[in-house]
Parts: structure tokens; sequence; C-alpha cells
């Protein structure tokens, strides 16, 4: 290929490299200078295993919702013409741009025990979201969905609609097309759509402590329990680090197919 | 044509690279990093400060006493700490980053408050325990310090939540998130209006020292002096009273 088309250019070549070393750099140095000899020690604290366990929870979770919500959300983005179609788009997108931190906040007035609707929630039920595993998971779904409805979107536009048409022409109706032909078409947008937000979710931190608050077992996290090492003990804040850093790696290797053997 | 792009884009890139410094050349700047809990006061001394030292900006950077002196040691700019316990400053000099010997400038006892509508009918410390409370995590000064109390006290409840900082308890008694939370004196004096205070039986017997050191980086060592000579002045310590301290 880079025959034909000739060397490629150092004025390309250059901030590739950059950019490469920018990525790659702190997690080698993570990697380099993190205290081996303490993994055994963390891997085999109550505070890590619960903290692992409710990361991976409230993501999986989290990731069931987000594409139980998201896969019709982009599908009507995708396939139906309606009047303020642009404007859904740019609502379900704005999270994408929020700091996690403001979404924590607009979380809390929408569904603390003040807020908007948690306060008549509270006085009807007695209970609320914050403070509770159901609290970090609705933080989750709330920074991950967008990563979800735009990677599904994508995929049902490449998918071609013809194909719709065509079941419809032999007599599908639209939901029985959506479930034969169009969910299977975008299989891969779909699957990419669920790790992408699984991964937000796992890293999720901001509007996690903002919503949900801190507590081992029901609400602190994998981000929360590596934040608080920070403090206490910045040699084990690295170990945990790690611990996170190869889940990452995890599901990178899910992705593979798609996106690092991407010719 | 591609190498002088190289020397165009390689000196860009690095210079992108570099984190910002001051924005004019004339302006002195004074870094100050301190504890979460002097964010009013170190405010007001910011505004003394300037208003004597003509020229000079005076940078605050507020956040947990403990990451404020783990990114001294770490080489972060700065030209003063001030930290809202001794294990956070301890951790500066054994680090290496403290110059000269830190001084304790301030006392800060807990205090427990409740939202200024109390949606928990929270009456004192004899019965906050089984409402949703919340207190600093145990790796923070401000946890452990109310954990020692509570222990005191002989109260075995535990909170809703354990905030990161003093700033996000207070934050959530104040919207209504929590019924009550345990705060520094100084927080609760911010607060105002929006909360009630409650003392916290023996909170006078375990006060949290703050501690003030110029760091072996700064820039400018009269001017740190300065800073120092200030919060230990008649004016400084009048503002850090004004604003719950107690004299240690």
């Amino acid at each position: 290929m880079s025959d034909t088309l000739g060397r490629p250019p150092a004025r390309l070549l250059i901030p590739a490299a950059l950019g490469t070393l920018l990525l790659v750099l702190p997690l080698v140095a993570l990697v380099l200078t993190a205290p081996w000899s303490l993994l055994g020690e963390q891997l085999a604290s109550e505070a890590l295993r619960e903290a692992m366990w409710l990361s991976v929870l409230t993501a999986t979770v989290a990731t069931a919702i987000c594409l139980a919500l998201g896969l019709p959300l982009a599908w009507l983005l995708a396939r139906v013409d309606f009047p303020g179609r642009r404007i859904l788009r740019t609502l379900v997108i704005v999270p994408l741009v929020l700091p996690p931190v403001v979404a924590g906040v607009a979380l809390v007035s929408a569904f603390g025990r003040t807020g908007v609707i948690g306060e008549p929630l509270r006085e009807a039920t007695g209970w609320s979201l914050p403070y509770t595993t159901a609290g970090v998971i609705a933080a989750h779904v709330f920074v991950s969905l967008p990563f979800v409805v735009i990677s599904i979107e994508g995929a049902l536009r490449s998918a071609h609609k013809e194909y719709d048409a065509a079941a419809a022409t032999l007599g599908a109706t639209r939901w029985h097309a959506f479930r034969t032909v169009t969910v299977p078409l975008a299989l891969p947008g779909i699957m990419a759509g669920g790790v992408l937000a699984w991964a937000r979710s796992l890293g999720e931190f901001g509007a996690t402590i903002t919503f949900a608050g801190n507590y081992p077992g029901t609400t602190q996290t994998m981000p929360t329990l590596i934040y608080l090492s920070i403090n206490s003990d910045p040699e084990a804040a690295k170990t945990l680090s790690l611990v996170l850093l190869a889940l990452s790696l995890a599901v990178l290797v899910v992705l593979r197919d798609r996106w690092l053997v991407t010719p | 044509m591609s190498r002088s792009l190289v020397t165009r884009v390689v000196p860009l890139a690095l210079v992108l690279l570099l984190p910002l410094s001051g924005c004019s050349d004339d302006e002195t700047e004074l870094h100050v990093q301190a504890a979460a809990s002097l964010t009013g006061t170190f405010q007001a001394l910011e505004k003394e400060f300037e208003a004597d030292h003509e020229g000079v900006d005076v940078k605050l950077s507020f956040g947990s006493s403990t990451t404020l002196a783990e990114q001294a040691n770490d080489g972060a700019p700065g030209d003063i700490l001030a930290t809202a316990d001794q294990q956070s400053m301890d951790l500066a000099v054994d680090g290496g980053s403290v110059a000269g010997e830190p001084a304790e400038f301030a006392t800060n006892a807990l205090v427990l408050v409740v939202p200024a509508d109390n949606p928990g009918r929270i009456t004192g410390f004899d019965d906050f325990a089984d409402t949703d409370w919340v207190r600093c995590d145990d790796d923070v000064p401000c946890g452990r310090l109310a954990v020692s109390l509570l222990d005191a006290n002989g109260v075995t409840a535990n909170p809703v939540s354990r905030e990161l900082d003093v700033k996000a308890v207070l934050a959530k008694v104040t919207s209504g998130e929590a019924d009550a939370g345990f705060v520094y004196a100084t927080d609760a004096v911010a607060a105002g209006d929006e909360v009630k205070v409650f003392d916290v039986p023996g909170a006078q017997d375990q006060l949290n020292p703050y501690f003030i050191a110029a760091l072996k980086q700064a820039g400018d060592d009269d001017l740190a002096q300065d800073w120092l000579d200030l919060v230990n002045s008649d004016k400084g310590r009048t503002i850090l009273t004004d604003a719950g301290f107690g004299q240690p």
C-alpha cells in the first residue's frame, strides 16, 4: 500500500509518534513504578474485593440498562424521521461533554433527596437513590448511555436501510424487521457500544461520588477507592490502579476484532 | 521540505506540552497550597497580602492536605503549604519539600451540623446516629478526627456515606441530601444560616492543629516569609478567629 502511495510524510508521522508517546508513557510509568511486591497483599484486601465486585456489578447492570434503553433510542434517531430529531440527538450527546462532577450535581438536582423527582419519590416511598448501589448504577447509566447511542446509531446508519425496506416489502412488520434484520446487521456496533459503556462505567468517578456518595460495600467503587488510597497510601493506589488497568486491557481484548485488527 | 517542517512542528509541540506559566512577566506570583478548610480565610489573607505587595499575584489552590503534601513532594510548583493536620505536614517534611520548621498557626474543632430545616429533627449529639448522616472518609484528616471522637463517645452507628473531603460533607448537609454531618467549626461558620450547629462532646480535647511552612521550591523566600508573617500577625489572627478557628 505505502509503496504505491509513497513514503508516509514526516508531518504526519511526528505528531502521530508524539501522540502515541503521550498516551503510552504514563501507563508504562505506572506499570514500572508500581510496587509489584505489594500486589498479592492488595489483592487479598477486603476493601479491594468489595470495591472490585461492586465496580464490576454496577458497570455490568448499567451496561445492560444502557443497551435496553440505548438501542431503541439509537434506532429512533437513525431510522425514524420526526421533527426535533436533531435536537434530541444533541440532548442525548450532552452528558458526553459534561464534566462528570456536573453530571453528579445534575443527578442530585433530579433524583437527590431534595430533587425534583427525588423528593416526591422519597415522601411517597421513603426510598431514595443517593447512598445506594442503585444510585451508583444510575450515575453510570447517565454517563455511559450517550456512548451506546452514538455507537449503535453509527452502526445502524452504515447498515443499509434498504434491507429494512426489503423486509417490509416481504411483509415483515417494523418490529419484526427490527428484530430479524436491523439488530443482527448492527450487532458489531451494539457490542462495541456495550463494551464502551462498560469501560466508561468502570472508570466513572465524579458523578458517582457526587450523587451516590462513598461507602464500602454499597457505593465505593474502584476509582473512589483508588482516589482515597492516594491520600493514605500512594503505593497502594498504584497497585489498585494496576488492577483496574488490567481490567481495561481485558476490555480491549474483547474489542480487538473491531479496533485492534482494523486493516 | 519535511526538515523545515520538523523544525517548526517539534518546538511547537514541546511548547504545547509545557505547563503554561504566568501570562505576564512583570507580575510575581506566590503559590499557596492550603487545606480545603482554609478557603475563606486564605482568600481574605490574599486580599490583604496583595494590597501590601504591589505587583504580586497570590495564587491559592485548595485541596485535601495529604494530596497537597504529596503534590509538593512530587515537585508541584508552590511556595507555601498549609495543612489541616500534622500527619500531612510530616509527610511533606519527610518528603524533603519543606524549608525550615513548620509552625502551628490555628486549631479547628469538629462540630455536628444539620440543615437549617433539620429534616432529621436532631436535637444534639445524642440523637443523630439513626439518621442519614455523613462524615469524611477514614483516610482523610477530618474523617480520622470524626472516627476518633465517635469512638471516644461510644457511637457505633455507620454513616450513609464517607465523603472525600469536608466540603463535600458540608455540601451534603446544606443541600439537604444528608440529615447531619461532621465538619469543622470553621465550615459551620462559613455555612452561616444554612446549618444549625451542635457541639461534639470532647471536641475541645481533640483539636485539629493547622501547620504552615514555606516550601523548598519557593521562588522568592522573602515573599514566602511575608505570607507566614501575615498569617501570624494580629490582622491574620483576627481573620482566622472570625472564621471560627482557635488559637494554638
